[in-house]
């Protein structure tokens, strides 16, 4: 068994009423690398998330984390050990300020989260972390907003900042970009680039640019099965990932995108 | 500071009350104000709308009238076992109600309700469709006679601000800080770690345990615990006034069971008493479509406006 390997599948399968939503996957993610999950809509992406997150159970299969079988265990247990997601539409605590949304996740790790009787106000010592985390995703002056009044580029940031805060050891994030302007694109792109360089990251990632940009390895999924694997110029020139994406010839993979927009292969059908 | 100004503006007036309004009519307001309260707690705060909640209150009731009646404990005592009784039903209610989610956890509550209703329509010990009656208020630590009205005022307020604090201090604690995320997002709260379940079985419990205390307090006051207490009416009421008042603000429950309460009494001795509910129902229907946040969120609406 390859020692290396933080996260892997076998043999996952997710059938909805007859339908095959994940078609037999078995997904090796390699420690301390950023491995990108791509494919077209309904490809089954967002939902092997949810069968790694146990928002879904598995069908048949089997989940491994860190050589340990966590097919078994709740959502917020997997939580615990160290795998946390994000969520394809943005997901923060509306009406929390952006400093509470934070706190409610470096909370977590305390004792004292039942504490119906302390003030809140014992939580302040988590401030100082809570601020630097909004410091590095650049939304600490925003810190006494509510969440809800934040323009979308930001709640993504936010909900980055949020995850960051349990410190997992395996980020799943969803569409991170999804719906961002080129600048807040950037912005987030370079966040993961900087995170991913001390954790492992499974994105799924509709902008190509940002896929070759940020990952060593990518997954091709189609209609809920591994299509190929392999590095950004393996993947690229494999004639099969072009026709599932477009259906036509020309190449999609081409990071090129005039006037600052990136191909976003999306909506193609 | 301005919290603090018109908190005492309030404590004041709520001491110099009975002097010009009657005292049973203000104890009713504060007894129903704590109950709504209770289940402002849990609907939002924690987004859980439990449609059983006269469980809780009726319990209460029951349980101090009985142990009041037939053991002749101290109210302190009394009130205590209604209480410890109401959360003890909130425990196994709330295990068994927080698995569901939106609409069938509030089914769940209300099945829930409807077989304690019956049960206690069945049991001895409530006195049927009579209930309990002349329940005795009793020497407060064996010292203070309850049996004034002006008395039992003071000690019926006392009551309902340690409720009130209570649930201030839950909404404002650690605790509370994940019970409104959970409100908020849930499955973002469940993806953070959070075993959800947990904390909802937590607010549940408390607002039980509070409505429990209203209902205890209630039952001394009227020296009464009857099948009213328990019915799906008082459900609903508690609904009502908690969304007239305004839900997930801290006063609009309080403000929403002084409102109600007022019109029932007025109506009650008017010639529109026998349309009691329908004109309880036209009110509710014009508060949902006319102030959305109930009578406090749009009071706050138009202050904000006005401040920035
Ligand atoms: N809970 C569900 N019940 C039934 N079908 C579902 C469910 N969740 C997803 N599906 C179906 O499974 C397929 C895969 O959906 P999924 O959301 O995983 O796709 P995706 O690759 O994330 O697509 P997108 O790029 O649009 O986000 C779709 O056909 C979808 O309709
Ligand atoms: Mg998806």
């Amino acid at each position: 068994m390859n020692q290396d390997l933080i996260l892997e599948t076998r043999g996952l399968v997710k059938e909805f009423k007859g339908f095959t939503a994940v078609d037999d996957v078995n997904l090796k993610v390699e420690r301390g690398t950023i491995h990108a999950l791509i494919g077209p809509n309904g490809a089954g992406k967002t939902t092997v998330f949810n069968l790694l997150t146990k928002f879904l159970t598995p069908t048949r299969g089997q989940l491994l984390f860190n050589g340990q079988d966590i097919t078994r265990k709740d959502s917020a247990s997997i939580a615990h050990m160290g795998i946390v997601r994000s969520f394809q539409i943005s997901a923060v605590f509306p009406h929390l300020t952006v400093l509470e949304n934070v706190r409610v996740a470096l909370q977590q790790k305390r004792k004292d989260t039942f504490a119906f009787w302390r003030s809140e106000k014992i939580l302040d010592e988590l401030n100082d972390r809570a601020l630097a985390l909004l410091d590095s995703v650049g939304l600490r002056e925003f810190s006494h907003a509510l969440a809800v009044d934040l323009p979308y580029g930001r709640k993504r940031s936010l909900e980055i900042a949020t995850t960051l805060a349990l410190d997992p050891e395996l980020l799943l994030l969803d569409e991170p970009t999804q719906g961002m302007g080129h600048e807040d694109i950037s912005v987030v792109a370079d966040l993961i680039k900087e995170v991913g360089k001390n954790r492992t990251i499974l994105m799924v990632e509709h902008n190509l640019n940002v896929v070759a940009d940020l990952s060593d390895t990518i997954t091709v999924l189609q209609r809920g099965a591994i299509l190929t694997e392999g590095n950004y110029e393996t993947v690229s020139a494999d004639p099969r990932v072009r026709e599932a994406y477009m259906g036509v010839e020309e190449d999609p993979l081409e990071g090129e995108g005039g006037e600052g927009n990136a191909p976003v292969v999306e909506a193609s059908v | 500071m301005y919290n603090k100004k018109l908190n005492l503006v309030l404590l004041g007036l709520a001491l110099v009350a009975p002097f010009v309004l009657y005292p049973v009519f203000l104890m009713k307001v504060l007894c129903f104000a704590l109950f709504a309260c209770a289940f402002n707690l849990l609907l939002g705060f924690a987004g859980l709308l439990s449609f059983g909640h006269a469980v809780f209150l009726g319990t209460g009731a029951y349980v101090t009238g009985y142990v009041m009646t037939t053991y002749g404990l101290t109210p302190e005592l009394g009130i205590l076992a209604g209480v410890a009784m109401s959360a003890l039903v909130g425990l196994v209610y709330g295990k068994l109600a927080v698995r569901r989610e939106g609409i069938y956890f509030a089914m769940v509550t209300l099945a829930l309700a409807q077989l304690a209703f019956f049960f206690y329509l069945q049991t001895p010990f409530t006195g049927g469709e009579d209930g309990l009656q002349g329940i005795p208020r009793g020497n407060l630590f064996g010292l203070i006679d309850l049996t004034d009205n002006m008395t039992m005022y003071y000690f019926v307020l006392a009551v309902f601000i340690g409720g009130f604090l209570t649930i201030y201090r839950t909404i404002h604690s650690p605790f509370g800080q994940v019970m409104k995320a959970i409100r908020e997002n849930e499955p973002r709260a469940i993806s953070l770690g959070y075993k959800v379940n947990q904390y909802k079985l937590m607010a549940f419990v408390i607002s039980a345990t509070l409505a429990g205390l209203a209902g205890s307090t209630k039952a001394l006051v009227f020296q009464l615990a009857s099948l009213t207490d328990v019915h799906w009416f008082m459900s609903g009421e508690v609904v009502l006034m908690t969304l007239l008042g305004g839900m997930g603000t801290i006063w609009g429950p309080v403000l929403g069971a002084a409102s109600i309460i007022s019109m029932q009494n007025l109506l009650a001795s008017g010639p529109l008493a026998n349309y009691i509910h329908v004109v309880m129902g036209v009110v509710f229907v014009i508060c949902v479509l006319a102030f959305r946040k109930g009578l406090v969120g749009e009071l706050q609406k138009v202050l904000r406006k006005n401040s920035g």
